[in-house]
């Protein structure tokens, strides 16, 4: 059994503030194709924190958080009931342009996955794409930003124009949080973001997350129990496609509600 | 206590008799394709290099006026159509004084290549000043003459079975010894077109018409095949259909060639009325043929491209075509690429879907462009091999070299290019 769970420290905590949902969903149920992945799941997502998404593989974490920028839509056999909606609006109405939602909601996977092109291109790209800069020099400053916002500037300022392939693990991963930041996003989703780094390279993740939580509304998908304690405010617990439950990250941990909940997170099942 | 070095095991003994014997067949099945392969080279070489080289009968020739220009007033179309062959005949028979039969000097004639007029022509219409003059010139010797030089034509056969016979053998030996014999690189060979005298016959039509057709086939095959790939990889819905249509795709690649010959000509030339015999439906024929190896290719590059780019740039909210034309695609493109090249070389290797549109002809002039009637390198080595003269064995040993010159090249490229814009992720 792991204890370790029990030991965690549990984080700054969470202040006091009128809380503002930005994201709400209601009663979503995913489908792929006869099976059911996620069943009637009701979760707020507030603003400018970081939620994390737990439970044990397969539970519907991940299927959870791709409906949240419509990633599901290029499953074909994929499909979403329910309603989600980002500041009030439901983003599976017709009228709503997945691609246009994506732009506004941004996301991290699991393996580091940057274009094979060069650490400029890569996160030059996006700004490129929606128009984001009327010139060279604004395109520039976008792309120094975000680095510097992704912590990953001074590794990498004299190097732009070397492929973003080369960069370790680590790097490679806060370049591709740095690509999802320079379209200006207002979330953020990380789907395990940490989990083919090194501890070292999972730290300056996880501090990054932090930084990032004061401009950007963060949902993290991850396997760890220590990194969901470390930083975030709110995690949700998903069992067998269900939302078992949620709350604040330390009443998850430490007053679990549901006995499913309390044996995931002292290490019992999972 | 077990000892794990025993080799009286029985079973132990088989395993490794059946390994050795599995390495052995391996070895014996490469050096046999290797041996086949080996002496189809070494056989197409030994026939075909003669071919690169050429004999030229030096002759002083008198270019004399009153046959060239009898009015004097160097009246192109006049020195266009003058009687050349008289005056290198003339030449020959001061060389030979005593031949004096006209069925000898028909024999003598015999050594000079049919050819020797036009060679004249066009030297004097290059260079008027040579009228009147007296000069030594390189001429081309007959095809019989040429198989001698080259030690093709045995002097040990009974005279009436050879082409040539002891007299006209040994003029050629005098000729040999007198110094006035030169054999040069067959220039001509790879700058002319086909003709009727092995000796004249050139490659380069062949080559052009092959380069026609193949240019046409590319235009319409690589676009056609890889934005299929694109729509049925990318785009399409994976349904029944869409296998049903890839089923379909492997099954026309199967297709033997002289089908879609047989579609070229009922439907390009019979239904459309295109131009026959020109690379133009040559090349739209190939095209079909090429497509389903384009489309294969191409579909598994674009498999081959991670789905974590495509993810990625659906992440940063691109949109499908985007995220197709900005990542993927280029990442798929030099196996698109080579997969179009190795397309291209089949279709440089074809033969059989040329033929029924009429690719087969026997076409003297080099073809400027892809409606001027060709043939097609392959074309041209099964015309030559069909032919019923001497000289056209080298001809098309010779032929089937520079074909195979060509699909090296190809192949080597395709390798290249794979190697170069094979991207590491």
């Amino acid at each position: 059994m792991d204890m370790q769970a029990a030991r965690v420290d549990l984080g700054k905590p969470v202040e006091i503030m009128p809380e503002i949902n930005k994201i709400t969903s209601k009663d979503v149920d995913v489908y792929y194709g006869e099976k059911q992945a996620l069943k009637q799941v009701t979760l707020d997502i507030p603003e400018k924190q970081v939620t994390a998404l737990i439970g044990p593989s397969g539970c519907g974490k991940s299927t959870y958080l791709r409906c949240l920028n419509r990633m599901n839509d290029v499953i074909d056999i994929c499909r979403v009931t329910g309603s989600i909606k980002l500041d009030g609006q439901d983003i599976y109405a017709p009228e709503v342009d997945a691609v246009t939602l994506r732009a506004h909601v941004g996301m991290v996977f699991q393996k580091p996955n940057p274009f094979p092109k060069s650490i400029f291109e890569n996160v030059a790209y996006g700004p490129k794409i929606h128009g984001l800069a009327s010139s060279k020099s604004e395109l520039e400053g976008i792309v120094e930003s975000s680095l510097k916002r992704a912590s990953l500037w001074d590794e990498v300022a004299d190097r732009l124009e070397q492929p973003g392939t080369g960069l370790s693990g680590g790097q490679q991963q806060r370049l591709c949080i740095a690509r999802a930041i320079a379209v200006r996003p207002e979330v953020i989703l990380m789907d395990e973001p940490c989990s083919a780094l090194d501890p070292i390279a999972t730290a300056k993740i996880e501090e990054l997350i932090d930084e990032l939580r004061e401009n950007f509304t963060i949902v993290i998908v991850t396997h760890s129990m220590q990194q969901a304690a470390r930083v975030s405010q709110k995690t949700a617990f998903f069992h067998l496609g269900e939302l078992v439950e949620n709350g604040t990250t330390s009443d998850i941990f430490t007053k679990p509600q549901d006995e499913r909940t309390g044996n995931y997170v002292t290490g019992r099942i999972g | 206590m077990t000892d794990i070095a025993s080799k009286s095991d029985p079973r132990l003994k088989s395993r490794h008799a059946s390994e050795k014997r599995f390495k052995a067949y391996g070895i014996i099945a490469i050096l046999v394709s290797l041996g086949f392969l080996a002496l189809m080279v070494t056989t197409i070489l030994v026939q075909g290099i003669p071919a690169f080289s050429k004999n030229y009968i030096g002759l002083t020739i008198v270019f004399d006026e009153e046959v060239i220009d009898p009015d004097g007033v160097r009246d192109p179309a006049k020195l266009g159509s003058a009687n050349y062959t008289k005056l290198a005949r003339s030449a020959l028979r001061e060389l030979f004084p005593d031949v004096k039969k006209r069925k000898d000097r028909r024999k003598l004639n015999g050594i000079l290549s049919s050819d020797v007029g036009y060679e004249l022509r066009n030297m004097v219409l290059a260079d008027l000043s040579l009228i009147g003059k007296t000069k030594q010139v390189w001429l081309s010797a007959s095809d019989e003459a040429e198989l001698y030089f080259k030690r093709q034509i045995s002097t040990e056969l009974p005279e009436d079975q050879r082409k040539l016979d002891d007299t006209q053998i040994g003029w050629l030996d005098t000729l040999t010894q007198a110094g006035v014999v030169d054999t040069r690189f067959n220039t001509p060979f790879l700058t002319s077109g086909d003709s009727r005298e092995p000796e004249l016959a050139g490659i380069m039509g062949a080559v052009l018409g092959s380069f026609f057709t193949l240019l046409v086939c590319f235009v319409l095959s690589f676009p056609i095949g890889t934005l299929a790939a694109i729509y049925l990889e990318e785009y399409a819905p994976k349904s029944r259909l869409n296998r049903l249509i890839e089923v379909n795709i492997n099954n026309l690649a199967a297709v033997p060639s002289i089908v879609f010959g047989l579609l070229g000509l009922a439907i390009l030339l019979n239904t459309f009325g295109l131009p026959r015999s020109t690379p133009l439906v040559g090349g739209m024929v190939l095209a079909l043929m090429t497509l389903p190896t384009i489309i294969i290719a191409s579909r598994a590059s674009l498999r081959a491209v991670p789905p974590s780019i495509r993810e990625a740039a659906l992440g940063v909210g691109a949109s499908k075509t985007q995220t197709t034309f900005h990542h993927v695609a280029p990442l798929a493109l030099p196996g698109m690429l080579t997969g179009a090249i190795i397309g291209m070389a089949q279709a440089l290797g074809e033969t059989a879907p040329l033929l029924m549109i009429g690719m087969v002809a026997f076409i003297v002039d080099l073809p400027g462009g892809v409606t001027d009637a060709a043939t097609a390198l392959p074309v041209q080595i099964f015309l030559w091999a069909d032919s019923p003269e001497r000289g056209s064995v080298e001809k098309t040993s010779a032929a089937i070299i520079v074909l195979l010159i060509f699909l090296v090249i190809m192949n080597l490229a395709a390798i290249l290019l794979r190697r170069k814009l094979e991207t590491r992720w």
